[in-house]
């Protein structure tokens, strides 16, 4: 597009003098508040200033030359700064932080590498919806496309990967650019947007006047749902009769799980809750089937599978719940309830199609379907439930313990999960390690199961424990990760052990590549080809000195009999990060299984057994 | 598969055709031509974009377009419902032995001859995309030499207009349903993840 020319932007600037101010997203000062007077400052100050008045308390960040000046200010700042090891590091724990409080989490890098470090987490927190802002240094304006030192086009690379981007051009936008980065990452779907500045721009002289006038003319998130569609949507969930609640990580978002466990207890239906949704719902409650799925439980796989209607809640159809698109759940009726409205109809046809916040979805549905009883529309559930339970009875989450007397990484997650209980924060890497934390841990509040879901990115757990941790530092938050990812990450250890966030790992040391490995063993015909990463063999590296060496403590378990007084041991320790290496069998593997490109009635409960394939051949 | 014509009017802000067009190619959309320009509004500028995509997937790009943050408005125009037009300038082959013949071409599709050479003529056409392919065709015979083409435009027929009303309230529920009568894009339109 043209560059504005200077009358133009008077035009907007008069414009925007005349509007009323826009209250400048979630800590910042409302909307009736006076503006503060203009105070002389420079961009830097301005935008320390900015991070202030919108309540931010932490960031995560390394300096260098681009963003440098932005650092002088923030060492007087009230916004508490962690210096990571690596900016990969900074973005998943702003994630972390994010995911536990529901806040929108900050992350500081300079311009070139520090910004490409970003990349990552970006993306990762664009595939879950996290609500994110990342904030980096430029290269001056008049160095801009020139190939200058540490020049990358960040704007250009994270297009695809943020729900918004931002080039400040002039010192003056600062206030108004932080404030509708806040409001863009926090509302509607939420997700990561970056703020790219200039060194130049950081360095001017400028004022500062808080709040600024939002101008975000094109952005208007449906939030209050079509009355008519939930009205719908209610006589099919009291006339169905094998309804089924897909709960998605939107439910989360929005906290809306009080009311999901009225509407769940008002309709009787049974629900299940995904990857990214694990908490949502208690595991306690009679009506959870568990997680749907790849490696979901039998019986929730089953539910979607025969359900008459699917009410899908913040939930997007993702390729790793429905297996293959033709063949699943192909006699249910689906009503969809989204805040994005692209995610409805995007993999599976909508007959109810729902735009809105699921908070209030849920809050009209109840009421919908209350209207509904009331004029005495219900369906018995009976017949539904005694199939589901039958499932559930023949087909529970467990684990074969192994000949050779090798720990089970089942027994440790489960083990870890009853002791530490119910208000832990569990942090997951990705892998076999991740399926089983997702499976084996009874998650019963929301913002206590932290993962990586749409991006699978290993590496996550580390930093986005010490995210978590930062954010909730009463809460015991346990890092959960594989051999393989703990690998790509550790490093933050340094961090949290230098600027006291005492989290703690478990690594599930399995010796490799444990979820690749498994694919080998079942579909490449036990050729491992490069999964062995010598974390058994040759010990290498050795866990416990790594830990010591980054600050931690270092423990090590490796029979069935130490798990219990080992966790009990690092929970002893509060004033340190602690390590445990759980040497564990490498034969483990995760089950159920849905083998990709298969059709979800193909689910294996174990290896060679299809529990529903079997049903119906019989 | 089928043509659709879509008008979308976008902030006057940098960047923004960047953002427009690359989220055609990432979603796996080729686009059949693009226009951009600025509208009545100096504020607001305006992206016509014709692609050859089947419904649901048109569906499916249009909700994501409606997403990027500097999207005010989009609008499926119907061709019958509109007027279309594109720009051509092609350099035709045309020496003394011909050229009253390549005139004749020009004269009847209302062409204009906008440069002479001894050896050829520059024409100048607008048109609808059906139109100049018919005069490129009665053209290529005398020898296309050189040719150019802008993207197409478009506007509604009858007095309503498509406008943006851009508002200062970034969270106000939707208001944007288009002033011009469009053929639907689904329920979404006009609002935002
Ligand atoms: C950054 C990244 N690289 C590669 C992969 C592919 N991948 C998925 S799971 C996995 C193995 C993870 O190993 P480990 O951390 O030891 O976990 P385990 O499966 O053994 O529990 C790999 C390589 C990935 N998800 N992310
Ligand atoms: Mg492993």
């Amino acid at each position: 597009m043209a560059r504005p020319t200077p009358q133009l932007l008077a035009q907007r600037a008069a414009k925007r003098a005349s509007a009323d101010p826009v209250a400048p997203g979630p800590g910042g000062p409302r909307g009736g508040a006076p503006a503060s007077p203009q105070t002389p400052v420079t961009g830097s100050v301005s935008l320390v200033k900015s991070l202030e008045a919108l309540g931010v308390e932490v960031a995560f960040g390394i300096p260098g030359g681009a963003i440098l000046p932005a650092y002088d200010p923030l060492m007087d700042s009230s916004v508490r700064h962690v210096l990571v090891r690596h900016e990969q590091g900074a973005g998943h724990a702003a994630t972390g932080y994010a995911q536990a409080t529901g806040r929108v989490g900050v992350c500081i890098a300079t311009s070139g590498p520090g910004a490409t470090n970003l990349v990552t987490p970006l993306t990762d927190a664009y595939m879950d919806s996290v609500p994110v802002v990342a904030i980096t240094g430029q290269v001056p304006s008049g160095a801009i496309g020139s190939d200058a030192f540490q020049e990358a086009d960040i704007g250009g690379i994270t297009l695809p990967i943020t729900k918004h981007n931002y080039l400040v051009q002039t010192p003056g936008e600062i206030p108004r650019v932080l404030a509708e980065a806040f409001h863009l990452a926090s509302t509607g779907r939420p997700g990561p947007v970056l703020v790219d500045i200039p060194k130049d721009v950081l360095q001017a002289a400028t004022t500062f006047a808080w709040p600024p006038v939002m101008d975000l003319a094109g952005y208007r998130p449906t939030l209050h749902p079509h009355g008519k569609q939930i009205a719908a949507a209610a006589r099919l969930l009291t006339s169905a009769a094998r309804p089924i609640l897909y709960v998605g990580g939107g439910v989360l978002k929005a906290g809306a799980t009080e009311g999901l466990r009225r509407l769940a207890e008002l309709t009787g239906a049974p629900v299940t809750t995904t990857l990214m949704a694990r908490g949502a719902f208690p595991d306690s409650h009679r009506q959870h089937l568990g997680m749907p799925g790849m490696h979901g439980t039998v019986t929730a796989v089953s539910g979607l599978q025969k359900a008459d209607l699917i009410v899908a809640l913040g939930a997007r159809f993702d390729d790793r719940v429905t297996g293959r698109l033709d063949s699943f759940a192909p006699g249910a009726m689906v009503v969809h309830a989204d805040i994005d409205p692209a995610e409805i109809g995007k993999n599976r046809h909508a007959d109810v199609p729902i735009v809105g916040d699921a908070r209030h979805v849920i809050d009209e549905l109840i009421a919908a379907v209350e209207a509904e009883h009331a004029a005495g529309r219900r369906t018995d559930l009976s017949a539904w439930w005694a199939y589901l339970d039958d499932l559930r009875e023949r087909y529970p989450l467990g684990w074969e313990e192994h000949a050779d007397g090798t720990l089970a990484p089942q027994h440790v997650i489960k083990r870890l999960g009853e002791i530490v209980g119910p208000s832990g924060i569990y942090v997951a890497g990705v892998g076999q390690h991740q399926m089983w934390a997702s499976q084996f841990i009874s998650y019963e509040q929301p913002g206590t199961w932290l993962n990586s879901g749409g991006l699978g990115t290993m590496g996550y757990a580390v930093p986005a424990a010490m995210g978590a941790k930062v954010a909730r530092p009463d809460a015991s938050v346990w890092a959960i990760d594989g051999d393989g990812c703990f690998q790509m990450t550790n490093q933050e250890l340094a961090t949290c052990a230098l600027d006291g966030i005492p989290i703690k790992v478990a690594v599930i040391n399995n010796g490799s590549l444990g979820m690749v490995r498994q694919w080998q063993t079942l579909f490449y015909a036990e050729r491992y080809s490069n999964t062995d990463l010598g974390t058994h063999k040759q010990r290498v590296p050795d866990f416990v000195k790594l830990a010591e060496a980054l600050g931690c403590v270092g423990l090590r378990c490796e029979s069935a009999e130490d798990v219990d007084a080992t966790i009990a041991a690092a929970m002893a320790v509060n004033d340190a990060p602690v390590v445990v290496d759980f040497v564990v069998g490498r034969d483990a593997m995760v089950w159920p299984m849905v083998a990709a490109g298969t059709g979800n009635d193909e689910i294996m409960s174990a290896r060679g057994v299809r529990p529903i394939f079997d049903d119906d051949d019989a | 598969m089928s043509r659709h014509t879509l008008s979308v009017l976008v902030e006057n802000k940098p960047g923004v055709l960047a953002r427009v067009a690359g989220l055609f190619s990432r979603r796996g959309f080729n686009i059949d031509s693009l226009a951009v320009g600025e509208t009545e509004s100096k504020e607001v500028s305006r992206i016509t974009i014709v692609v050859n995509v089947a419904d649901s997937p048109l569906e499916q790009v249009t909700k994501q377009l409606n997403k990027l943050v500097n999207v005010l408005k989009i609008v499926e125009l119907d061709p019958a419902e509109s007027v279309q037009r594109e720009l051509l300038l092609v350099k035709v082959r045309a020496e003394r032995a011909v050229r009253a013949q390549v005139m004749e071409t020009v004269n009847l599709f209302r062409a204009r001859v906008v440069d002479v050479a001894p050896d050829t003529l520059t024409i100048e056409a607008t048109g609808t995309t059906d139109k100049l392919d018919a005069l490129l065709r009665d053209l290529e015979p005398f020898g296309i030499k050189e040719m150019v083409q802008s993207g197409l435009v478009a506007i509604g027929r009858g007095s309503r207009s498509i406008t943006a009303t851009p508002t200062t309230t970034p969270t106000a529920t939707p208001t944007a349903t288009p002033t011009y009568a469009p053929t639907s894009l689904g329920p979404s339109r006009g609002s935002h993840q």
